[in-house]
């Protein structure tokens, strides 16, 4: 459907206009729901005055920002697991932690979708650059370097 | 402070962070980590986790815009991204065995020297009679772009594929081991050594530090480091000023953007300098 041959032809850029649109789409749509779910979060703080884990109130502000707290003011969940299970039942701090996972995962779904793209193009060069970025993306999030 | 005060502040800044950064292919955290650093005694660990956070929202908010307006090299930020994601696992790695602080403050000397280079090619909207590497066309890296403050359309080769994938490399390694600075190694490494013009330079990067924060990114969040009261205005914040940025990179011309660049440079290079010496890196 599109060959990808001739290096520097004009013509060649057709097919990768049509990747150049998903991948926007593909950012714009990542940012719009994080930020839309992060916004809910924010408001429900706001509307309810509850975070969903210990208020905090002006006196606890310098605390909170000096250490992790574990419990008390301050505290929110950290695994995902956690997160998505709070959200669920609409713990406004939870809520805006799924936002920021959906944002983490942007950039990700992104070079993930790159492959296809390069893939579908038999661009077999582009396909093997994106799949080891991909890869190594991937291992650092699970291994947990970084 | 008022908790809803800090939000607002914090909120301001970040708006200003995302259209600088979206400007300049920057993740913000030059802005944001100062301002966090300001308000008292904030812990290093929170500045990073919303500095990362911050980097992730201006790169998608703004690349968004600049793949569809067709001003990003998709080539170029994929095949460079090897050596970036490659150089920021190094990094994580050797973290613990390299001295940081001495690094942060030889990395600043390096940018220092960037900024001298930017500064000789202050005038210079489009760089002029590149001829592209055979190495470049392979990869076919070379392209072409519209540029609505020229009114025209700008065809530009790339060069030095080596000397910028390595550079690549080192602003990887340099994310990976302190957290700071990925964005400008990047558009130095587009810009002065493989010769690309400063706009694609910049959306380039703005594609690219997406991936290298993501990276990392996971293991902050695991780590308690996003908090969500200082994380949620920042990424807010950010992606509302990505709009205005992305507006002033399309109208801007290449000599503009490149003297608001040589200011922050200069800016990030004594930052740099400056945690070296403080310790307050990682």
């Amino acid at each position: 459907m599109m060959p990808s041959k001739s290096a520097g032809a004009p013509d060649e850029r057709e097919p990768i206009t049509w990747m150049e649109l998903m991948i926007s789409y593909v950012l714009r749509g990542g940012v719009l729901v994080s930020a839309a779910v992060i916004l809910c979060g924010i408001a429900l703080v706001a509307v309810t005055r509850d975070t969903g884990y210990a208020p905090i109130q002006p006196h606890h502000l310098p605390d909170i920002l000096a250490f992790h707290p574990t419990a008390g003011p301050g505290y929110f969940p950290a695994a995902p697991a956690a997160v998505l299970r709070a959200a669920w039942v609409g713990k406004p701090y939870a809520i805006i932690g799924l936002g920021m996972l959906l944002l983490i995962a942007t950039p990700v779904v992104r070079v993930a979708l790159s492959v296809a793209f390069f893939l579908a193009q038999r661009d077999w060069l582009y396909t093997g650059i994106t799949v080891f970025v991909l890869a190594v993306l991937l291992v650092s999030l699970i291994v947990g370097v970084g | 402070m008022e908790p809803v005060t800090f939000s607002v502040v914090l909120f301001g800044a970040s708006v200003v962070a995302g259209a600088l950064g979206a400007l300049l292919g920057l993740g913000g955290g030059v802005i944001i980590v100062p301002v966090l650093t300001l308000m008292a005694g904030l812990n290093i660990h929170y500045a990073i986790g919303a500095s990362i956070v911050s980097v992730i929202a201006t790169s998608s908010g703004a690349a968004a815009t600049y793949v569809r307006d067709r001003i990003t090299n998709l080539r170029l930020g994929m095949f460079l991204e090897i050596a970036t994601t490659t150089g920021a696992v190094t990094g994580a790695l050797v973290a613990g065995w390299l001295p940081g602080r001495a690094l942060a403050v030889v990395f600043g000397l390096v940018l220092m020297y960037a900024a001298w280079t930017m500064f000789r090619s202050r005038q210079e909207d489009v760089p002029t009679g590149v001829v592209g590497s055979p190495l470049a066309t392979r990869l076919r890296l070379h392209g072409t772009f519209y540029d609505p403050s020229l009114h025209r359309q700008v065809d530009y080769q790339i060069t030095g594929v080596p000397e910028g994938f390595g550079m690549m490399w080192l602003a990887g390694l340099i994310s990976g081991l302190l957290g700071i600075g990925s964005g400008v190694f990047k558009v130095i490494a587009m810009d002065i050594m493989m010769r690309a013009p400063l706009k694609v330079s910049t959306t380039t990067s703005n594609f690219m530090i997406g991936v290298t924060a993501a990276a990392s990114a996971g293991i902050y969040f695991l780590r308690g480091d996003i908090h969500p009261f200082i994380a949620a205005p920042v990424a807010l914040g950010i992606l509302l000023g990505t709009v205005a940025g992305t507006h002033l990179l399309l109208h801007l011309r290449g000599a503009a953007i490149r003297k608001v660049f040589l200011v922050v440079l200069i800016v990030v290079a004594l930052q740099m300098i400056w945690r070296g010496i403080q310790g307050t890196i990682r």
